[in-house]
């Protein structure tokens, strides 16, 4: 077994989302193999024997596919590695004696519940907008009754492959969630079967996530250079692309 | 005007706003750099003067310098309004920050860079523009010419100092916003997009440095 390392930790405790909130410190040895969140999990071990409140956040499959583990480590939402979520993020990626400064997302969109845990209903509201497809009940169709070219079924699933995370609203100085309305069109769009909806779709979900408080975007590339699932920013082009052909066909 | 209402309330159509008249703007832009490179013939302003004049009283020019007006004044209050709706999205600020992981500094200062070139833009309408629009100083008959107001305006080395901060926060601004402003619209692909970026790059560093060599050889003495 590896020997422990000595950790400082800075991270971000809020009562409510009504609450000021502030930075507590605290000490913890972890093996390099455990987990960002393994790691956590031996901190709240330690609060809750010394009878103290336990740090919240979310989590669920620990494996990097439900997008609920999201902290801000050392100003980089998922941390300093590409392509992982917190879950993924192992402590060797880190030296012994770090501190480490960890807070949740910081968006007007995501109104933090408690500690690391944000709201992130937001995003449904903007999926419930636009984000679904019309099909028929009865009989499921043969598969292979659709035609789709692979280059443009490997585009959608490339953008299906959004967790909904919102590690791109997150790392955005507009705290923008485009790369995830993004994501969210270029996939529904491309496919023949989101093509009934396509045109209202879009302006359905930009309207929502103009109203749910996110920011314009500034091309800056924060937002894919940060994305666990590394959705590229031509889904933000896509989505660009549909939104200014919806409106001039008066949608 | 329904139709186009979403120019001003969306985040996309406001951003496609600002791709419009920033591109525009490159286009002016890259007109203003030919003609005023000719001072660099070194033949007393000569070829220099020719060419202003030309603009000057040309109706097809004149008609496009009204549109660029409006486009400039657009981009302006645009630019400075998303700034401002940006900036009010995060309300409580992060503890520690490492934006320089995951972009590029200009492209975050899009508005401060931005508000320099107004600055610069300000002093530079009112020594030329302002002088040889609304007032008789620069006339034929007077014995006056563009050329000979840069002599004076560029004799002086604070207007000198000002061009170049402007010419530097130009060069930025668009090393930024050239290819920026073609994602806003919706031009992204693997074959066209390096070609843009390229060109971006090459534009924003090749006219600021034109520019900014301009009042430079001026106020040295290179240029006669
Ligand atoms: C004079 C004052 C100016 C101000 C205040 C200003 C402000 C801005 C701001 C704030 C943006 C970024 C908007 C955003 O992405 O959120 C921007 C983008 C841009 N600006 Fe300017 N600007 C000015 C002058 C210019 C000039 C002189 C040019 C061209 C020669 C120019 C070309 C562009 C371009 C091409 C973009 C990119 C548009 C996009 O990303 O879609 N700007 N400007
Ligand atoms: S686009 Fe990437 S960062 Fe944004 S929600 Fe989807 S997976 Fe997360
Ligand atoms: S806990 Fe599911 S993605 Fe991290």
């Amino acid at each position: 077994m590896s020997k422990l390392m000595k950790l400082n930790l800075k991270v971000w405790r809020q009562k409510n989302t009504n609450s000021a909130g502030n930075f507590e410190e605290y000490k913890v040895d972890a093996s390099p193999d455990m987990s960002f969140l393994e790691m956590f999990d031996v901190l709240n071990e330690q609060l809750i024997e010394t009878g103290k409140e336990p740090v919240a956040f979310d989590h669920d499959c620990r494996e990097g596919i439900c997008g609920m583990c999201s902290m801000v480590i050392d100003g980089r939402p998922h941390g300093p590695k590409q392509g992982v979520t917190t879950c993924q993020l192992h402590m060797r990626s880190f030296n012994d004696g770090d501190t480490i400064t960890v807070e949740p997302w910081r968006a007007d969109g995501f109104p933090v519940i408690k500690d690391l845990t944000v709201n992130r209903s937001a995003f449904d509201r903007i999926i419930a907008a636009g984000g679904f497809i019309s099909t028929n009940a009865g009989n499921a169709v043969d598969a292979n009754s659709v035609l789709i070219p692979k280059d443009v079924a490997d585009e959608a699933f490339e953008a299906a492959t959004c967790i909904g995370c919102g590690a791109c609203v997150s790392a955005c100085k507009n705290a923008s969630a485009m790369l995830f309305v993004g994501a969210k069109v270029t996939q529904l769009s491309k496919l023949p079967q989101g093509k009934p909806e396509r045109e209202t779709r879009v302006v359905a979900m930009v309207n929502q996530m103009d109203a749910e408080g996110f920011g314009a975007c500034t091309n800056t590339g924060a937002c894919a250079a940060e994305c666990p699932k590394q959705i590229p920013l031509s889904v933000i082009a896509n989505l660009n692309r549909e939104y200014i052909g919806a409106k001039m066909n008066g949608k | 005007m329904k139709l186009l209402s979403f120019l001003f309330t969306s985040s996309i159509g406001r951003k496609v706003l600002m791709a419009v008249t920033g591109l525009s703007l490159v286009a002016f832009l890259l007109v203003h750099a030919g003609i005023n490179a000719c001072i660099f013939f070194n033949d007393g302003g000569e070829t220099f003067n020719h060419a202003a004049e030309f603009m000057a009283h040309n109706w097809l020019i004149r008609s496009a310098e009204i549109g660029l007006f409006l486009g400039l004044l657009l981009h302006i209050v645009q630019g400075l309004s998303l700034t401002a709706s940006n900036n009010q999205k995060r309300s409580s600020k992060y503890g520690a920050s490492a934006g320089n992981a995951n972009s590029k500094w200009y492209s975050r200062s899009m508005g401060i860079l931005g508000s320099l070139l107004l600055i610069f833009l300000v002093m530079h309408l009112k020594h030329f523009w302002v002088v040889s629009r609304f007032t008789d100083a620069i006339q034929e008959t007077a014995g006056s010419t563009l050329f000979d107001e840069m002599v004076v305006v560029f004799a002086d080395p604070l207007p000198v100092f000002v061009y170049v901060i402007g010419c530097i926060s130009l060069a930025y601004h668009l090393l930024h916003g050239f290819q920026s402003a073609f994602q806003s619209l919706g031009i992204n692909h693997p074959a066209y997009s390096p070609i843009i970026k390229s060109i971006g790059a090459g534009f924003s560093i090749i006219v600021p440095l034109v520019f900014a060599a301009m009042p430079i050889a001026m106020h040295l003495g290179w240029i006669k």
